[in-house]
């Protein structure tokens, strides 16, 4: 059939950005802010073994459990791109449904909270495995005590080029910030590294990550680079 | 010590049966179709053949009428899980009341023209 029968079909690309970090550190509110629509819960029904999980009565013999992602959307009609916006559980037993998401996208926004710094490790290193351009976005929490972008990156053990970004993910302007420096920074990558091949990162180091100075309520015990 | 508030929820039994039944008891969608993957109605459809669906059916095609509308987009306005969202999609697109919105193939997010183009549109917003 012919493209533009429908009289308001732009043929508009798709491209993904995730948006992933531990519970509650603002995924929901980031999407939310930037999305052009309602943000969207989208569910997806795993199959697994491992969680606590109810029988199905008489339907399968498999055991299910559903999984929550955050979804918004950012059209721009000049460029006649959209921006599909995926807010992601950070916990590792989801990587599966990173990797699907992974795949295409311009990359992800790493969110961290400096009070729980050690959530974002899995996504951090999911990422850099994978040679995901992200960047991490601190949400600077009222009561959070305030760190600077480098402290943070000595915390993660970030290689030095991903930015590290405080904002507020309840700011609009804040947040197009945030997505801004992780376009500009997937361009970079992606003009340092021939077409045909992917961004080259350093792997992480396999070491415990040091704590912050004082303050933060993060433990760092074990070591957070799990094989995966 | 796990923490368990980051725990996905379990679904009740009630609400699997009925997507259960929404899907004749598939689990696969015929057509491979991604999160990102977007539809539309099918140009001229008749009246006949929209009076025949299912009330999901109805409402994907109400949803995609005006746009294109992304996988993830259409399961989470439906409330359905997303691999039963694409096997309902799929469904429609084999009886052509859906058709895939152009460009039928998926973006490479690392194209440096498509990152120039995206650096534009979120500045100017």
């Amino acid at each position: 059939m012919k493209a533009f029968e429908a009289s308001d079909d732009i043929p508009l690309t798709a491209l993904k950005i995730l948006i992933a970090g531990g519970f509650g550190v603002g995924k929901t509110t980031m999407v939310a802010t930037v999305s052009e629509i309602e943000p969207l819960t989208t569910e997806e029904i795993l199959t697994t073994a491992s969680a606590a999980t109810d029988s199905l009565v008489g339907v399968e013999n498999k055991t299910t459990t559903t999984v929550s992602m955050d979804f918004g959307r950012i059209t721009l009609w000049r460029q006649q791109l959209q921006l599909l916006l995926f807010g992601t559980p950070g916990q590792d037993r989801f990587w599966f449904m990173w990797d699907d998401l992974a795949l295409g996208s311009i990359g992800a926004v790493v969110l961290a909270d400096t009070r729980r710094l050690d959530d974002c490790f899995s996504a951090v290193e999911f990422f850099e495995d994978r040679g995901v351009p992200f960047v991490v976005a601190v949400n600077e929490f009222d009561t959070a005590h305030r760190y600077t972008a480098e402290e943070v990156q000595s915390a993660i053990e970030l290689n030095p080029d991903v930015p590290v970004i405080m904002f507020d993910a309840r700011a609009p302007f804040s947040t197009q910030q945030v997505l801004i420096r992780l376009v500009e920074y997937a361009l970079t990558l992606s003009l340092r590294s021939s077409p045909a091949s992917e961004p080259a990162l350093e792997p992480p180091a396999p070491t415990p990550s040091p704590s912050l100075p004082s303050a933060s309520a993060a433990s760092f015990d074990g070591n957070p680079h799990r094989a995966l | 010590m796990p923490d368990f508030t980051d725990e996905p929820w379990l679904a009740e039994d009630t609400a699997q049966l009925r997507l259960y039944a929404l899907t004749g008891g598939r689990t696969r969608p015929a057509r491979a179709l991604g999160l990102v993957s977007r539809v539309r109605a099918a140009p001229g459809l008749a009246p006949s053949t929209v009076d025949r669906l299912g009330p999901e059916s109805a409402q994907v095609l109400e949803l995609c009428g005006r746009e294109p509308r992304s996988v993830a987009e259409i399961a989470g306005r439906l409330g359905v899980p997303v691999q039963v969202t694409k096997i309902l999609l799929s469904d429609l697109l084999d009886s052509h009341v859906l058709v895939p919105a152009l460009p039928p193939r998926e973006a490479d997010g690392s194209d440096p023209l498509l990152l120039e183009a995206a650096l534009e549109g979120l500045r100017s917003l």
